[in-house]
């Protein structure tokens, strides 16, 4: 078949029998929801569609379904997203096994409804595992994995995975699904042993933490996104088997073996950096492509060993954190020790291609053997501005 | 084979429709595609682009189409706008919903009352002719891998009753009457 990015998502939250679904429209986002309440209308989808008024309800009432034992999702986008904020950190701060998508969008002002990756990096620090995909393909294998992670008894933690505006939101992409059955196998039904709230046995929750507790409750919820990139390696390999697609844990590797420049790069226009990785080794220049697939936890070790020994580091970044530098590019030099190339690029939905990476890949190459010091490059900016350092 | 295709047309002619059932078609054909809309604020009568891809292998990249091989105009007067040639090559097959051959150097031309067909056969919303089914017709048999089953097929799969007929006597109107000058 063939479905938008949108589209795969909800074929994904369908099989994995989401039972809540609470949500509220925003482009490019809104595609998702509409799938879902027709599948759910249909008859097609057991679960409790609530449409609430806000982004802000949506978590707010996900985290509820979640406490009671379900298993909850919802999506959203860019304003969405940071108007729903203070509940994203309630859910991952309270290790609510939420699963929610988020199709990234750049934020306003000036209004942009394009692809930026700056609304989702934004929550980073929420105690959520954080996904970017590549394909409409993987936008379907995700949603179902993103259940597996964040309701396993070592994670307990909620799963947040994006795909870029448009670019796979709107993008129709050959999707194969698997059965329903593999997908219960895959992920068994919910058995909610994850519930805190028993109509039965009233408690109260929500209480405050003197400094005599907090520390300790932050440490178990550091400890459990530390077990959980165990926990996304396990889902990949599992779901790998389950569909016959390979699929990525952490990381991908694409041509990295004796690169001596890597691009570093995160969600849909990978695809474009592998093509010209490709068309790069074909002209006699070794280079490599490092997808993060996984955000938080964050890679450090496996970014450690794939980027050791490489000439030049170029850190793709389509984010960007205003006095300090790209995202991504910040979070590999703290990783790696040594701050890399950090191009700033596709911002605002500008287009990224194969050219533009083959392209940065060579900029690179150049740099390093000029001895340039390492620092951002606001790639194909236009006017007067320089090159900033 | 690495095929890439692009739409011009206006708000509300169908082209992102259109751009979808190029895929899914090639998709039925066995091979690897893709189609992305470049999407603004939705307005009927804006001129608007959408595109495919038709690969063998899989499709990795999510960039927009730069250097089609076919491209549609669904109305004649785009072929003024010059975003309709951005990075078109030499030898591309520009299919253009016209009553008469324009006169493009260096392009091929294949022409297509595609408003014609539309109107007759009353593919009509809000006075504007939708064009999605004739030029998906039209493209398809351009590309030269997409056969008029398949693109029946494709129609079916989408629309039912008498929609579906109207929809598939303009299709298979666009793939038998496009004509390469």
């Amino acid at each position: 078949m063939i479905a938008t990015g949108n589209h795969a998502v909800a074929y994904g939250v369908k099989a994995a029998r989401a039972e809540v679904i609470a949500a509220y429209p925003i482009t490019p986002q809104t595609q998702i929801i509409e799938k879902l309440s027709e599948f759910i209308e249909k008859g097609e989808m057991r679960a409790k569609f609530l449409r609430v008024e806000s982004e802000h309800s949506a978590m707010a009432a996900c985290i509820g379904a979640s406490a009671c034992g379900a298993r909850a999702f919802t999506a959203t986008s860019s304003q969405g997203l940071l108007y729903m904020s203070e509940m994203v950190f309630w859910a991952g701060l309270g290790s609510f096994p939420v699963v929610m998508a988020v199709v990234t969008r750049a934020l306003a002002p000036p209004w942009s409804i394009w692809n930026e990756h700056t609304d989702i990096l934004s929550q980073r620090d929420a105690g959520w595992i954080v996904i970017m995909c590549e394909s409409v393909q993987e936008a379907y294998d995700a949603s179902i994995q993103a259940f597996r992670i964040a309701e396993d008894r070592r994670v307990r933690q909620p799963v947040m995975f994006g795909l870029d505006a448009f670019s796979l939101s709107h993008t129709s992409e050959r999707l194969d699904l698997i059965g329903q059955e593999e997908a219960d196998a895959f992920l068994p039904a919910p058995e909610g042993d994850w519930k805190v709230i028993d109509v039965q046995e009233p408690t109260t929750y929500g209480n405050m933490a003197s400094p005599e507790r907090m520390m300790e409750i932050r440490h178990s919820t550091m400890e459990r996104l530390k077990e959980s990139s165990g926990v996304i390696e396990e889902a990949a390999s599992e779901f790998s088997r389950v569909s016959g697609r390979q699929q990525a844990g952490l990381v991908e590797e694409y041509r990295t073996s004796g690169a001596e420049v890597m691009l570093v790069v995160v969600g849909a226009s990978s695809g474009d950096a592998k093509d010209a990785a490709d068309a790069l080794r074909d002209e006699g220049v070794r280079a490599g492509v490092l997808r993060l697939r996984v955000i938080r936890p964050f890679p450090s070790e496996r970014i450690r060993a794939a980027l050791q020994g490489c000439k030049a580091v170029a850190v793709v970044d389509r984010d960007y954190s205003f006095g300090l530098g790209g995202i991504i590019g910040q979070e590999v030099a703290s990783a790696t020790g040594a701050g890399p190339f950090n191009y700033i690029a596709g911002i605002g939905g500008r287009d990224l291609s194969v050219m533009d990476f083959a392209g940065i890949a060579r900029d690179a190459i150049r740099r390093a053997e000029a001895g340039e010091g390492r620092g951002e490059i606001w790639w194909g900016i236009k006017g007067s501005q320089e090159p900033s350092r | 084979m690495f095929l890439e295709i692009r739409l011009h047309g206006r708000g509300g002619q169908g082209m992102v429709t259109a751009a979808e059932m190029i895929a899914e078609a090639a998709i039925l054909e066995g091979f690897y595609a893709q189609s992305i809309p470049l999407f603004g604020a939705e307005r009927r009568g804006a001129p608007v682009s959408a595109s495919a891809r038709i690969s063998e292998s899989p499709i990795r990249r999510h960039s927009q189409v730069r250097s089609p091989q076919i491209v549609g105009v669904c109305d004649p007067l785009l072929l003024y706008m010059k975003e309709v040639f951005d990075g078109v090559a030499e030898g591309a097959i520009l299919v253009v919903n016209h009553k008469q051959e324009p006169q493009l150097k260096g392009f091929r031309v294949a022409l297509l009352d595609a408003t014609g067909i539309a109107v007759g056969n009353g593919l009509v919303s809000a006075g504007w002719a939708i064009l999605s089914t004739v030029i998906f017709g039209a493209v398809s048999k351009v590309t030269g891998v997409i056969g008029k089953d398949t693109v029946l097929g494709v129609i079916n799969s989408r629309w039912k009753g008498e929609v579906a007929e109207r929809n598939r006597r303009a299709a298979e109107s666009g793939y038998d009457g496009v004509k390469i000058c």
